[in-house]
């Protein structure tokens, strides 16, 4: 078994929701962070990590979050450019090692590919999904299916 | 010049004209379509619609040919966001972000964009509590690690009457030039200061409010 790590999901969204209960589940140290209390009702009950009620832009918050011990951090909060900020916060400030940031706009994506921040665009992931649902059937079944 | 400013508000407002004024080519950059239309009708400015991060909308406002670029919305994210893109995507000179939660300052500075906090501003001012009344101008240059203020010498003033190399300045502290009249000298140890001189004092932050009670008496 691999060693635990420790993750600090910001935005306890759909998405943030589902990474988090994930990496509980698989055994990591997790932190959620969300700025609404009722957002935590999206963590599934055996979630065994914190949830941290606080904006994710302000530094005090990240520094509750113990993002100095983190390994990774997730950037999934609806806003691109919160998650844009505390991304690059938590590797340029905090060191931590692997950092990712959800962001809707593609042309935001290109920008940030330049300052090394790693991001995933769920518009270009679905577009480039229904391309190849449209131009190869054989192709889209198997990812379907996989 | 130049200037594309991205917020609203009354800080925008009175920014835009005084830049206007002063013969700039000003664009704001706003949300809200209600005061874009206020602004467009009050102030000698393009005034272009939208999310100032967003790419196309920089590419709109014309930000490829601006000189500075200013952030000022009331979300740090979106001002971060703003200053990074014009310079990545559009290598827009100058950008400047106003940090509103005064940590972001640094955090900004880190992340290689020149930010300013207001809140820093007038807090580090009225920390200063020497005569504030004769300051005229203060600076901050360096990040805010040096700073340069303008400032009158009055009558009560304990250095009037003297040479500047008697009036015991602090370390890191440094007249550079004093403003008599419609003359401006730059000062040797030997210059008496006069009643009336406009002083330009450079210091660091940790030895200003020393120099400013030496220079006007002010027990603080």
């Amino acid at each position: 078994m691999r060693s635990q790590r420790y993750a600090v999901v910001v935005g306890c969204g759909r998405l943030g929701a589902r990474l988090a209960n994930h990496l509980s589940r698989d055994g990591d140290s997790v932190v959620a962070i969300d700025t609404g209390e009722s957002a935590f009702d999206k963590l599934s009950p055996d979630f065994s990590g914190f949830r941290l009620q606080g904006d994710a832009t302000l530094m005090a918050v990240l520094r509750e979050a113990r993002l100095d011990k983190a390994d990774i951090l997730v950037a999934t909060t609806r806003e691109d450019n919160v998650n844009l900020m505390v991304a690059q916060v938590a590797r340029e400030i905090f060191g931590v090692q692997r950092v990712l940031a959800r962001l809707f706009d593609p042309k935001r994506e290109a920008a940030y590919e330049r300052l090394g921040i790693e991001t995933i665009c769920p518009t270009t992931l679905a577009s480039e999904a229904f391309l190849r649902a449209i131009e190869g059937p054989f192709g889209s079944r198997k990812e379907g299916r996989s | 010049m130049k200037v594309l400013i991205a917020g609203g508000g009354k800080t925008l407002y009175f920014l835009c004209r005084s830049f206007a004024a002063k013969g700039y080519e000003v664009v704001v950059v706003n949300r809200d379509r209600g005061e874009c239309g206020q602004l467009a009708r009050e102030l000698r400015a393009t005034v272009v619609c939208g999310d100032g991060s967003d790419a196309s909308v920089l590419a709109d406002a014309g930000a490829r040919s601006a000189d500075v670029v200013l952030a000022i919305t009331p979300n740090d994210q979106d001002n971060l966001v703003i200053c990074q893109l014009a310079s990545l995507l559009y290598d827009v000179p100058r950008t400047v972000a106003l940090a509103n939660d005064p940590d972001n300052a640094e955090v900004f500075q880190r992340l290689g964009v020149t930010s300013f906090s207001t809140t820093q501003v007038v807090g580090n001012m009225i920390q200063q509590r020497a005569a504030l009344e004769q300051i005229t101008n203060l600076l901050p240059v360096g990040e805010g690690r040096v700073l340069v203020t303008e400032l009158v010498l009055d009558s009560s003033s304990p250095v009037v009457g003297r040479r500047l190399a008697d009036a015991t300045l602090p370390v890191d502290a440094l007249v550079a030039v004093v403003i008599r009249g419609s003359e401006a000298i730059v000062p040797k140890g030997g210059s008496i200061l006069e009643d009336g001189d406009r002083v330009v004092l450079v210091t660091l932050p940790e030895h200003h409010g020393d120099a400013l009670r030496t220079l006007t008496g002010e027990r603080g």
